[in-house]
């Protein structure tokens, strides 16, 4: 079975990439991009689910980044949960809105989606920004220790506090990676790019549209609040700006630059986009010009995004 | 015995009556098939019968039960499948994915154990997986299983069409213009699935612009021009009936006739 192996070789590849790289780190400063590369790839493999198999847009992702990373500062000191328990309440929340928000809105076909999930973004940052009593406002709030560095030091296996970011959240990602590319072969997946294809022949074979494409909206959901959530554990603070317009933008972008009908494509957008303001810091403030006119070269020239491309060019070749 | 029946079916679009009053019934086993010049309201009628417009009058009832307007995904779970007569193949897929898709209804399972690749959900994908090549090689295309599905040809894309609606195992099954655009062999293989599948029970409604194969196949035939219906009867009786030939052929008066 010739599928068995493509997920098998995004799986295999992401892992040699997440073990091996860390012997060309110059300094340990570089755990820290590896683990933030992770974490953007986690919640851009939700809207690979999302976008790339079901096709629906979505400009509020990163509400659910802040409802997870704020689930992770809030449920600790006032319901005295642990803060994995909260990153999974924040996950619960962010599903519940998802369905709430996503019901109404998904009975229409167009881009009711990008609309509704724009102002839902936005509605959260304010929240995040003006109930200062319970959030801090826009300074931010400090998250409590995940502990698990802890616990694994008592183990025997010491870990520096990057080198323990940096696999932890390798291995979340491996494990989002996994439940996405599990789905892509399902019934359950084959209907959502089945309505990609065709709402119309979706709904001939029997496919509840509205209803699968909710469930898709659930499903990235879950995954922007778990990175988000990662975010706020990681750094043991949070700012509003993780539920921020630019940060949804940005979720969108690294799929769709990287190739949103691909997960190992999605988060190889997410890499370079991660990657590229820290390189292209030298051109100061022509950064944003440079990142505007490459993405914009990519979606003329590269319309699948930047892997698919690739392999395609690259198996043309060898036939 | 009746399966489906459309009672004084009728829509418009901006005051003009693209369909008015059209009523005729389906049994099990039958090919009804509807003829008319280009604009007479054929697809359209298709198009209120299958869900994809809402009617503006009359009924569809399935199986005795009034399924008007119905979303077409809740008349895909009481038995009625379709195909188009401009194609809606899912081009994002393979040739094999395409025919699985029309498994849906009996793939489907809780997202949970997708998500989770766990026993039920690969058994659930292997049993249609199964399905879908015995059906490929029903229509010839099993050959082009792993192909993707843009890449076909237009006589291929319209037999991968026909097999995801059989897959659902349709109690009625609206096929439109299903031979538009294929060569005669291919006509004819059509012809005899057509044939095949009507054998096997299933209740068959089709547009079809070949005549030839319209008169074969038929056990009966409605004819719809500007909309109505202007006559109706078995394959013989209709091609003699005058008021058929002058929609065909145009009168005197109204030489607009394939408009």
């Amino acid at each position: 079975m010739p599928r068995l192996t493509a997920k098998s070789a995004t799986l295999l590849v992401l892992a040699a990439l997440i073990a091996v790289t860390p012997f060309f780190f110059p300094s340990g400063y570089y755990y820290r991009v590896g683990a933030l590369i992770f974490v953007n790839g986690l919640a851009v493999t939700g809207i690979v689910i999302l976008t790339g198999y079901a096709g629906q847009i979505s400009l509020g992702h990163a509400g659910f980044a802040g409802i997870g990373g704020y689930a992770c500062a809030l449920a600790p000191t006032h319901l005295g949960l642990h803060p994995s328990l909260a990153g999974v309440l924040g996950a619960v929340i962010s599903a519940v809105l998802a369905y709430l928000v996503g019901r109404p809105i998904l009975r229409l076909r167009g881009y009711y989606l990008a609309v509704a999930t724009l102002g839902f973004g936005i509605l959260v940052a304010m929240v995040l920004n003006n109930e200062r009593a319970l959030t801090g406002g826009p300074d931010g709030i400090a998250v409590p220790e995940l502990g698990l560095r802890g616990l694994l030091k008592d183990w025997g296996l010491d870990l520096t506090n990057g080198q323990f970011w940096y696999f932890f959240c390798g291995i979340v990602l491996l494990i989002g990676a996994w439940i996405a590319l599990n789905l892509h072969q399902s019934p359950g997946g084959r209907a959502l790019r089945a309505l990609h294809g065709s709402e119309i022949a979706a709904g001939t074979v029997g496919i509840d549209v509205a209803r699968v494409k909710l469930q898709a909206f659930v499903i990235s959901a879950v995954y922007a609040s778990v990175a988000g959530s990662l975010v706020a554990l990681q750094n043991k603070f949070i700012t509003p700006d993780i539920a921020g317009f630019m940060h949804s933008i940005e979720m969108v972008t690294m799929a769709v630059l990287g190739g949103a009908g691909s997960v190992l494509g999605a988060i190889f957008g997410a890499g370079i986009l991660t990657l590229l303001p820290q390189v292209l810091t030298v051109l100061a403030e022509y950064e944003q010009l440079v990142l505007g006119l490459v993405m914009m070269l990519v979606m003329i020239f590269l319309r699948e995004g930047l892997l698919p491309s690739v392999l395609r060019k690259l198996r043309g070749r060898g036939e | 015995m009746t399966l489906l029946s459309v009672e004084g079916l009728g829509i418009g679009f901006g005051g003009i009556k693209a369909v008015h009053d059209v009523s005729f019934k389906v049994a099990p086993g039958e090919i009804v098939s509807v003829i008319g010049p280009n604009g007479a309201g054929k697809t359209t009628l298709f198009n209120m019968i299958s869900g994809v417009y809402q009617p503006g009058s009359g009924r569809v009832v399935l199986e005795g039960e009034d399924v008007t307007g119905m979303a077409s995904f809740r008349l895909a779970q009481r038995g009625m499948s379709r195909t188009f007569q401009n194609l809606q193949i899912f081009q994002n897929m393979t040739v094999l994915e395409n025919a699985i898709s029309g498994f849906h209804l009996q793939e489907r399972g809780p997202v949970l154990a997708d998500l989770l690749h766990l026993p039920s959900s690969r058994r659930r994908a292997r049993a249609a997986e199964a399905g879908a090549r015995e059906l490929l090689a029903r229509v010839g295309l099993e050959r082009a299983a792993d192909r993707e599905a843009g890449n076909l040809s237009y006589g291929s894309l319209k037999r991968l069409e026909i097999a995801r609606a059989l897959a659902m195992r349709p109690k009625v099954l609206l096929l439109d213009e299903p031979a538009a655009g294929c060569n005669a062999v291919e006509t004819e293989e059509i012809d005899h699935l057509i044939a095949e599948v009507a054998a096997s029970g299933t209740a068959i409604l089709l547009v079809e612009h070949d005549m030839k194969m319209v008169m074969r196949i038929s056990s009966h035939i409605v004819v719809l021009d500007h909309g109505e219906k202007i006559a109706e009867g078995a394959p013989a009786e209709v091609s003699r009936n005058p008021a058929v030939i002058a929609a065909y052929l145009g009168t005197e008066e109204g030489a607009d006739a394939d408009g």
